[in-house]
């Protein structure tokens, strides 16, 4: 049963070939067979999901049952569920149980999909390997040695491990399609602005998005249907209708114009990957898309920038966790200032507390105008890069990740080096642009992904473009043998 | 004077909004602690704010009403700073692009002149919750029903130049957010509260001195005389070969002194930058033009008002419309008694005033209502009673109430202004003083007025003063 596409478990459930709790079982005992090895989740309770799945079942005999009723999924921990823990990866908020669900976990439990449990994540989404969480590291399904990319790691490597049929993440530089990319699945940042992010805990604002991981793009239409749409909680989110993705994904994509930028083809491109990448263009044009070169100069900004801009929203937005009204607290504090030293001091781990640095540094009297503002001039320019580029193609592609996924501690000690995992994703939030990676093939047993960026509130065409993909190819079928 | 002052004022007003800037949450006054506070107000991880438009329209109102410019498109801020009753680590208020640009207020100065007093901007920003030290055995405790509470900061130019020019500001801006209905303007609970910018420099210096900042003055009387203190601080220390240095000062109003809370030093570094959780803030010409339409009569046109249609002394006026209950109750009495404004205008500011000053209460605690001064004034003017006899009946009507027709039925007090009685009580008195009779016909003037008392006690004060007059002259000289 865990092998069935969202689509068809949907459709086994309206049949009553199975119920939810039957799948919601299946799944957990999976969970509980494989996750050993994986670390994927951080939270589990079966009963939680049980009486869940029982609900779907019993809505569904009432007849108000609609297309994901019972499937079974995955939160990233940094979504907010009511009764629920929800750590962030951190220790700061590892017996944090918050009073209300994030929006898209309510639209998702309006929806009737049931909650498996919490997925594992760098701390605060700080991280492209999974490698900072506080409840240790998860593994690469493909390759237990190695990572399975992050922030969304858990998310990633639980789907790609058929832990579960579905998972929300979050992406701020990439962290759903990179971790997509490196376990082989298929993963949607949206528009910024198209998902709620209220409840869910912010890294930074301006950047961060919740999206979705699925096996295929089918899958992923579904889920974001549920999610998306204008929230009133949340000023930045969009009013605009929501589209039918999974009505729109068979157009054919005779005379799509897909643009290929030269600078997501430069030095630290891994050659195997790059070929992966052109074969996978190639199935494009065979479908009628054509191919054309094109450029974004300011490319190389993009790096710098994020890491100017990111920290600094981050350095602000964890000054909430001050040991004062929810979150880890010090034992004993002497004083106000040793209540908040040692309780973040304590909490926070050491990638969370560099970024809080570099952020309050670039905000600081007579450095803001040098990094900050810069950096917001620098993001106009790469914003500007699209857009000129959007006159001329419809969508982008290249490489997710410049690799396939590294081994565990390969880049721990050097950031900049594990920053540069981000360098093909990064812009495309910056830009708050639609970005979806696919699985396109494989170098030596680990997954390629292809990302695909759209025009602003354009994630229906590239859903489309992934599904045309995914039905001439097999390679989101093909699963880690260790987690058959 | 060797010594200019120089003072810039901030000004927190609450707004008064239903609920919070940023939150659903009641912004009532008073409530038991936390119990007001969402998961917003809380800084809770994953909330968002989303901007009450009340507040917005509220600051444009102001804006409006002191000329000034309102932004088409403003930026929310965050202001970052670590203290335990502020939950989100950061207050949400604006920095670079405020929603009220410049503009200005005119005060009146004591020689009669007025003033133009520049108001550099005003901005909206959010209020902090409070840290509680009493009661909790060593610990504090923290109640954030305050946070998330809308704050309009309204920022003078240093065009001040006295302490009591500051008060005259304040007290002007004060009636202006309450005529406004934008703000309580109750000063007790902290609704309007007051920072000060203190500078002196010797007269004809260009360049300002170093200034001093005195925080949060809550009464005008504290205002005027936390500046005086400082004023005189930094004059004696240059004058004593020392230099001012640029601080945070608190106004102790117990030791009736200021003392230093914190350096330029060890000031924070706010690392202020657009809130990326809030768009832009913008306001189309539509939305300027709705809330201009809802402005009520501003003090300065109401004035005017009063001096033209009323005939007053521009003083008057300016005394009657500085707050505005005080001018609805003054226009509701000359609306009762139109015949003579200049009395209404004299009795308000007269024996009303000095009863709510003896009771420290304000207008609308009165105990005499606008229509039962109105029956009392018709009687002045229509000569039922004289203005000495109206006082008695004012205590009553403040005392026990009722209505003036009928205390002066009631008491007797209705004025003799039947000639023939008065003329034999007259005649009687006079034969009754032959003496003071000779007296003032050999050009003894000043007897007239023993005559007058006569009368007048031989009436219990009830004779009719110019009909009196008019006889015993008659009387005596003829």
């Amino acid at each position: 049963m865990h092998s069935l596409s969202v689509a068809e478990m949907a459709e086994a459930l309206a049949q009553g070939q199975c119920t939810s709790e039957e799948l919601t079982e299946a799944f957990l005992e999976r969970i509980a067979q494989f996750d050993g090895a994986l670390n994927s989740l951080v939270t589990v309770e079966p009963e939680r999901a049980l009486a869940q799945a029982r609900e779907a079942d019993a809505r569904r005999r009432r007849s108000a049952a609609g297309p994901l009723t019972g499937v079974p999924m995955i939160h990233k921990d940094i979504f907010l569920t009511a009764g629920q823990r929800t750590t962030c990866g951190s220790r700061m908020l590892g017996d944090f149980v918050p009073p209300f669900d994030a929006t898209i976990v309510a639209r998702c439990a309006a929806a009737g999909l049931v909650t498996l449990g919490k997925a594992n994540m760098d701390e605060f989404a700080m991280g492209s390997s999974n490698e900072t969480s506080h409840f240790g590291p998860v593994r690469n399904p493909w390759d237990p040695a190695r990572v399975p990319g992050g922030s969304s790691g858990g998310s990633a490597a639980a789907v790609a491990a058929r832990l579960a049929p579905l998972a929300t993440g979050s992406d701020t530089g990439g962290s759903i399609r990179q971790p997509a990319a490196l376990c082989g699945i298929t993963g949607l940042k949206p528009t910024y602005g198209r998902v709620s992010r209220y409840g869910m805990i912010a890294f930074a604002s301006s950047l961060d998005q919740a999206g979705v991981f699925g096996r295929d793009a089918q899958d992923c239409a579904l889920l974001l249907e549920a999610m998306a749409g204008f929230d009133p909680r949340d000023s930045t989110s969009v009013d605009r209708p929501v589209p039918h993705y999974a009505g729109s994904l068979n157009h054919p994509l005779s005379g799509l114009r897909i643009g290929i930028p030269a600078e997501f083809f430069g030095a630290g491109l891994d050659p195997a990957v790059g070929e992966a990448v052109e074969a996978a263009l190639e199935v494009f044009e065979t479908l009628g898309a054509t191919l054309h070169p094109v450029h974004l100069p300011n490319l190389g900004l993009s790096v710098p920038t994020y890491y100017t801009l990111a920290p600094a929203e981050a350095s602000s937005n964890l000054s909430r966790f001050d040991g004062v009204r929810y979150g880890h607290r010090c034992e004993h504090p002497a004083n106000l200032e040793d209540l908040y030293k040692r309780s973040r001091g304590e909490g926070f781990g050491a990638e969370v507390k560099r970024r809080i640095m570099i952020g309050t540094y670039v905000l600081s009297a007579g450095y803001y105008d040098a990094y900050y503002l810069k950096a917001q001039r620098c993001r106009r320019l790469i914003t500007e890069d699209f857009r000129r580029v959007f006159e001329t193609v419809d969508v982008l592609a290249g490489p997710t990740a410049p690799e396939v996924a590294f081994r565990l501690g390969e880049k721990t000690d050097d950031p900049v080096k594990m920053y540069l995992s981000d360098i093909n994703t990064i812009a495309v939030n910056l830009a708050g642009l639609p970005g979806l990676s696919l699985p396109a093939g494989f170098v030596e047993n680990l997954p390629v992904g292809l990302q695909l960026i759209g025009p602003h509130f354009e994630e229906g065409r590239l859903l489309n473009m992934a599904h045309q993909y995914q039905r001439e190819t097999d390679w989101h079928r093909r699963h880690p043998t260790a987690f058959a | 004077m060797e010594w200019e002052v120089v003072i810039g004022l901030e000004i927190h007003a609450q707004l008064a909004t239903r609920s919070k800037i940023f939150s659903g949450a009641a912004t009532r006054y008073g409530a038991a602690p936390n119990t007001q506070a969402s998961v917003i107000d809380l800084g809770y991880p994953g909330t968002l704010p989303v901007l009450n438009e009340a507040a917005v329209r509220m600051a444009v109102k102001f804006g409006l009403a002191v000329q000034a410019h309102i932004a088409p498109r403003s930026v929310f801020a965050r202001k970052n700073y670590f203290y335990p009753d502020l939950p989100k680590g950061y207050q949400i208020s604006q920095f670079e692009l405020p929603v009220v640009g410049r503009g200005h207020l005119d005060i009146d100065l004591e020689n009669g002149e007025r003033k133009r007093i520049g108001i550099t901007r005003a901005h909206l920003e959010e209020d902090a919750g409070k840290s509680l030290h009493e009661d909790f055995h060593g610990l504090s405790g923290i109640d954030l029903n305050r946070a998330g509470t809308p704050l309009l900061e309204i920022v003078s130019e240093p065009d001040l130049r006295s302490a009591k020019e500051a008060v005259a500001y304040m007290k002007k801006l004060h009636a202006l957010v309450r005529y406004l209905e934008i703000c309580d303007g109750n000063m007790q609970e902290g609704s309007f509260r007051c920072d000060a910018n203190v500078s002196v420099r010797r007269h004809g210096a260009e360049r300002l001195g170093t200034r001093c900042e005195i925080k949060n003055l809550n009464s005008f009387r504290f205002v005027e005389r936390a500046i005086n203190h400082e004023v005189e601080r930094q004059i004696e220390l240059i004058e004593s070969g020392g230099a001012v240095v640029q601080e945070t000062r608190l106004y102790d109003s117990v030791k009736d002194q200021t003392r230093s809370m914190r350096s330029k030093e060890e000031a924070n570094d706010y690392r202020y930058f657009p809130d990326p959780d809030l768009l832009p803030l913008v306001i189309e010409p539509a939305f300027v033009d709705a809330v201009r339409a809802t402005l009520p009569e501003l003090p300065d046109a109401r004035r005017a008002r009063f001096v033209a249609d009323y005939g007053l002394p521009d003083y008057d006026a300016g005394v009657l419309t500085s707050t505005r209950e005080l001018a609805d109750y003054t226009e509701a009495v000359v609306a009762l008694a139109p015949a003579d404004a200049k009395l209404a205008a004299n009795w308000v500011m007269g024996e009303l005033a000095a009863r709510l000053n003896e009771g420290n209460l304000d207008i609308t605690q009165s105990r005499v209502s606008a229509a039962q001064l109105a029956g009392l004034l018709v009687r002045i003017s229509d000569e039922t009673i004289s203005g000495k006899i109206a006082k008695q009946v004012f205590d009553v009507l403040w005392s026990e109430g009722g209505d003036t027709d009928a205390i002066i039925d009631r008491l007797g007090l209705r004025q003799i202004t039947d000639t023939g009685a008065l003329e034999a009580i007259i005649d009687q008195i006079i034969a009754d003083n032959p003496a003071q009779r000779d007296q003032y016909r050999a050009g003894k003037d000043k007897l007239f007025g023993f005559f007058v008392g006569q009368a007048m006690k031989a009436t219990g004060g009830k004779a009719n003063p110019a009909q009196l007059n008019d006889l015993l002259r008659r009387k005596l000289d003829g």
